[in-house]
């Protein structure tokens, strides 16, 4: 499979391609590490006019704590992001994300800021950037903005940024040793999650529960998180999972079963993040 | 466009279309066709090379992204006639049946070796986890990794690349 013909520019700051994205309109997007997007680009489901690479743009490559926050630059790759020691010890939870994306070929050259961007509702990172509350950082024309992740991904493939912008960094809260887990369910290690529970305890006291796959986009679970706020069981707060979601029903599962999953998942990352149970390994996983 | 990158040591510049990817432009374009093409959407792995140091499936990423890389295929893994202390395994332990996922297979292995020297059983069929044997003989093929790992380092490194691999 070949993509359809595109013409590619090379930039090598973020206002290079801020005035190549301006010059070539909607017809351009953005390349970072490629594999959400030449899959679609191979299988003409995206058939862009231009492509402009950002993948060696020296600025947008970093993880580094910045106050209460920990700031990573979006073409940030998995598996570095996987490595690095500041997210290790600052907020464990994204590393460990990181690590369950794919395989080490694919954590090789996806990025950060492209799941993001991409808006897939059965992303990983994405679930594990919900749950934490992080904030998106974009710049465009008129300059930089931040988004809370929470207004951010509207629907499938679909998020807040405007025409001409492109996702410059993530911000995260420094959640140190606090509690956090992240339970998927997937037939195959390399899967994308069937369902996907993130929970992390935040530095302001409430826990942060967000699930992949339940709906057109990554969700919070906000029932969940208001009913452990209110000092209901995890238990209690667990069966709550569901509300607000729109599972779909495929080959992989239907909506019922997925339903189970996210009560099944929210309720073991809950106790994994409050330490209660050990978090599943690849082996223990089958629900 | 013209696209420059080091393959297996040499220096190659040549001109692409922008669409032509990289396991594309190395199989048809410098003719090193050990890198085989399966499923053609990121799943197989049989198509994995390594590019500065890490595997990378080549049915993924446009040749014109590996502009001033450091490129080894399967072909630039053996020097002056000698096989690699992986390919030696996979010979030795019989890693192969049908034969059409071992190059990446060899190539992604060499890349698990270069982020863990000695691997268990267990960590070497999550390092694996990339590559999809259809033959399913993945028993000969994890044996294969942990007897090159009883080599030593020189079974996580590419020859020529000044650069060590890493995960």
């Amino acid at each position: 499979m070949i993509p359809s013909p595109f013409e590619y520019v090379r930039v090598s700051t973020v206002d290079e391609a801020v005035a190549a994205l301006a010059e070539h309109g909607e017809d351009a997007k953005i390349l970072a590490g490629g594999h959400s997007l030449l899959p679609i680009m191979k299988l003409r489901l995206a058939v862009p006019s231009v492509l402009i690479d950002i993948s060696g743009v020296p600025e947008l490559s970093y993880v580094r704590v910045e106050g209460d926050e920990v700031a990573i630059g979006a073409t940030t790759r998995h598996h570095e992001l996987e490595k690095s020691e500041v997210a290790q010890a600052e907020v464990p939870l994204l590393p460990h994300v990181a690590s369950r994306v794919g395989d080490p070929q694919v954590r090789h050259k996806g990025t950060l800021g492209g799941t993001v961007a991409h808006c897939d509702p059965a992303s990983d990172l994405p679930t594990a950037l919900l749950a934490l509350g992080a904030t998106v950082v974009v710049q465009g024309p008129s300059g930089r903005r931040s988004i809370p992740i929470t207004e951010f991904f509207l629907g499938f493939f679909e998020t807040a940024m405007e025409e001409g912008e492109l996702v410059v960094e993530l911000r995260v809260p420094r959640t140190g040793s606090a509690g956090w887990a992240y339970e998927k369910f997937t037939r195959r290690e390399n899967d994308w999650p069937i369902v996907a529970a993130a929970a992390v305890h935040l530095p302001d006291g409430s826990t942060g529960v967000a699930l992949a796959n339940m709906g057109g986009v990554v969700l919070r679970a906000s029932a969940v998180e208001a009913a452990l706020a209110e000092g209901k069981s995890i238990e209690e707060a667990a069966e709550l999972a569901t509300e607000g979601t729109s599972p779909s029903s495929d080959m992989h599962a239907d909506a019922e079963y997925r339903s189970h999953l996210a009560r099944l998942l929210t309720r073991r990352a809950l106790k994994v993040a409050a330490g209660e149970t050990e978090a599943s390994t690849a082996e223990s996983t089958a629900a | 466009m013209q696209v420059s990158m080091t393959v297996n040591g040499q220096q190659r510049t040549d001109e692409v279309e922008p669409r032509t990817l990289l396991a594309h432009h190395l199989r048809d374009n410098l003719g090193l066709t050990a890198t085989n093409i399966g499923c053609d959407s990121t799943s197989c792995g049989a198509c994995t090379v390594i590019v500065d140091g890490l595997t990378v499936k080549s049915c993924t990423v446009l040749a014109l992204q590996a502009e001033g890389s450091q490129v080894t295929t399967l072909e630039g893994l053996s020097t002056d006639g000698e096989l690699h202390p992986v390919q030696a395994a996979f010979r030795s332990e019989h890693g192969l049946q049908c034969g059409f996922c071992t190059s990446g297979m060899v190539m992604a292995a060499v890349g698990v070796l270069a982020d863990n020297p000695t691997p268990t059983d267990r960590e070497v069929r999550e390092g694996l986890e990339g590559n999809l044997c259809r033959c399913t003989g993945y028993h000969n093929i994890v044996r294969a990794v942990l007897k090159a790992a009883e080599s030593g380092p020189a079974a996580g490194q590419v020859p020529g690349a000044q650069q060590e691999v890493s995960a």
